[in-house]
């Protein structure tokens, strides 16, 4: 990836997502379950960029929260050169169209009650006048450009397989000509033959019309099919950010090291000669996170600093990003922390 | 269409073959089949009462010989269920008192189903102080006592059988509130909730398109048990004797054939009609709603 200095279409800055736990008959504000917690990135126009993590780190939590699908706690999200981290509802509505969502799982993100005409033509009524004739038209090029029978317009979901039921979700979310569309595990709730359909139809729609894709997965090499950059997501925040062949050539933080030699390699020979890193313990709690660095209580390097101090979320190399003490510069901070030092992916 | 009265469902045009599909009849559980078979009976004598109906109900009625004709058995002189202490006809009365019943039983089990589900509706979807506001309000609608609420009102406003339609109005809400709020609840996380708010969907059109559909059936059991209840309470009000004493209701009838001490002179054909016709609405409703439920939680067939 060329950094060409092209403005991002989508900018990230410092995002927050907390979510309150109340407890005891006053429920009182005890703690926050920090799902996503400052977080920072770019996502810049036509790329994709890939978003990975374990179960639970907050990567769909981040997605939804770009989309303004949460009243995020802080931080700025700006899209297409509009601030929509702070907008009101109504602005935020005649927003949507530029950005669309794509769901895990199409049984659940389609309304099993209405027709997949319906459910297609659904954006078209809310933010277009078009007469009953024209929406069909548009319903069946939509129907044409993800894939499907024309003559399906009048079933229901319940009445297709898993990879059409995505068809139709992808079919929703291009309806208003998208220029972002989050993809939150498209592919997750699939057959793996329906995965590579579904992705490579993905692909084909992005040269198509130019959409900039926001990947969530947690199957690694699918990202590193699709993805331009990969984000690598632990315990709310991004741990390391890098192009997508950097990343997978030569990983920086001990987290995506220990992520990818988890990745299955079908060769059993050069599976014998891989080192795999064992990470003891688990994840621990978003509600209530270690001190310091956020990945020091399983980390295989991890010594005094990382329990005290939180690594700065940092630019180590050209257009590579990562949080750790030992990568890049690695004069040991001994200060206290940085406050307010902005961070600039 | 006997299912209308199932489901206290108004009549729309040409919309309504819709809606009947929409709201699920329970047609393949033969308890529910028998129960709207029973609606469907009391529908028609209701409607066709004018031509069923031997004689005004209210009249005072004479004999040939101009004698009172006042509690002649049934059969004499051609009443088929005999005439009260007063000679009036019995069976008339209870050709007529299906009305009372069928009115105050759909429009209160309307209300309750209508106002029911649109707090539960409000309250699930939007949380916070709508939520907060409501469920109080269903709180205190809970700790008012419904018989003695409604002989009270009856005793401020004039006696009349909308009274009862009123109290359910005003209180059981609260059971189908909560039941349905809880319902939306679950609903409003589901994905395609989240997919119409991205497709730019309103608040409110997000409540009506997407949850309210699924809601429908709960609705329609609440409303068939209200059905019953309202019914019941109709009864017992007027049995009390708070009733109208211009309308005829089998309430009324068994409250006049209490008040002649019918039971004392063995005028069973009297009180027991009233007292069958009672059971079997109130027994159809139930026997409708169980249907609703094992279209709710299929669990409850095994």
């Amino acid at each position: 990836m060329s950094d060409a200095g092209a403005s991002p279409l989508v900018q990230v800055r410092g995002l927050k997502m907390h979510f309150p736990i109340y407890a005891g008959i006053f429920r009182r504000h005890v703690g926050d379950i920090k799902a996503v917690d400052d977080i920072s990135l770019d996502i810049r126009e036509s790329e994709t960029l890939g978003l990975v993590g374990e179960s639970g780190c907050g990567k769909s939590t981040a997605g939804r929260a770009v989309l303004r699908l949460y009243d995020i706690t802080g931080g700025s999200i700006t899209v297409d050169g509009t601030d929509i981290s702070d907008i009101d509802k109504e602005k935020l509505r005649h927003l949507r169209p530029k950005m669309q969502m794509i769901f895990q799982d199409p049984q659940a993100s389609l309304n099993p009650r209405m027709t997949v005409a319906g459910i297609i033509g659904e954006p078209l009524v809310e933010h277009m006048s078009l007469s009953r004739a024209e929406r069909l038209e548009r319903v069946y090029e939509l129907m044409d450009a993800v894939g499907l029978n024309r003559s399906f317009a009048n079933r229901y979901p319940h009445e297709f397989s898993g990879g059409q039921r995505q068809r139709i979700g992808i079919a929703r979310a291009l309806a208003l000509h998208p220029k972002f569309i989050v993809c939150d595990e498209p592919i997750a709730a699939l057959d793996v033959s329906i995965q590579a359909q579904v992705v490579n139809l993905l692909e084909d729609l992005q040269e198509q019309f130019g959409l900039t894709y926001l990947f969530i997965s947690h199957d690694l090499s699918m990202v590193r099919h699709i993805a331009d950059r990969v984000a690598v997501m632990y315990l709310g925040k991004i741990v390391e950010l890098a192009p997508r062949d950097e990343l997978y050539g030569a990983p920086l933080h001990p987290y995506t090291q220990a992520l990818l030699s988890a990745v299955p390699e079908p060769d059993p020979v050069r599976e014998s000669q891989r080192k795999h890193i064992i990470l003891t313990g688990d994840v621990p709690s978003p509600s209530n996170a270690p001190v310091g660095c956020n990945f020091c209580t399983r980390c295989p390097r991890a010594e005094q600093i990382c329990h005290e101090i939180e690594p700065e979320f940092r630019q180590v190399d050209k257009g590579r990003y990562t949080a750790c003490h030992f990568v890049g510069d690695t004069a040991i901070k001994t200060a206290e922390p940085t406050v307010g030092e902005t961070v600039k992916p | 269409m006997h299912s209308d009265s199932a489901s206290a469902e108004p009549i729309r045009g040409g919309s309504v073959l819709r809606w009947i599909r929409r709201i699920h009849l329970p047609l393949d559980d033969p308890f529910a089949i028998a129960g709207l078979l029973i609606y469907a009976v009391f529908i028609l004598v209701a409607v066709f009462a004018d031509q069923l109906a031997t004689h005004d109900p209210l009249e005072i009625l004479f004999t040939q010989d101009y004698q009172l004709a006042a509690d002649l058995r049934p059969g004499e002189d051609g009443f088929v269920l005999g005439t009260t202490s007063l000679g009036r006809d019995i069976y008339s009365q209870l050709v007529y008192g299906s009305r009372s019943a069928l009115l105050i039983g759909i429009t209160a089990a309307f209300m309750v189903a209508v106002i029911g589900t649109v707090v539960g509706l409000l309250a699930g979807y939007f949380r916070g102080w709508t939520d907060i506001v409501l469920m109080r309000a269903a709180d205190i609608a809970f700790g008012i006592p419904f018989l003695p609420f409604v002989i009270v009102l009856a005793a401020f406003l004039e006696p009349s059988i909308w009274n009862v339609v009123f109290a359910m109005a005003l209180i059981l809400w609260r059971d189908t509130g909560r039941v349905i709020r809880s319902q939306v609840l679950t609903l409003r996380t589901r994905a395609y909730i989240d997919a119409a708010r991205v497709s730019g969907s309103s608040d409110l059109k997000i409540v009506f398109r997407h949850i309210a559909p699924n809601i429908l059936p709960l609705s329609f059991l609440y409303g068939s048990i209200a059905i019953g209840w309202a019914i019941l309470t109709e009864a017992a009000i007027s049995f009390l004797g708070f009733g109208d004493p211009e309308t005829i209701s089998w309430g009324y009838m068994l409250q006049d054939a209490y008040a002649s001490q019918a039971l004392s002179t063995g005028g069973y054909y009297w009180f027991v009609p009233p007292g069958i016709c009672i059971v079997l609405v109130v027994v159809a409703g139930f026997f409708i709603s169980r249907g609703y439920e094992e279209i709710l939680f299929p669990k409850l067939k095994e």
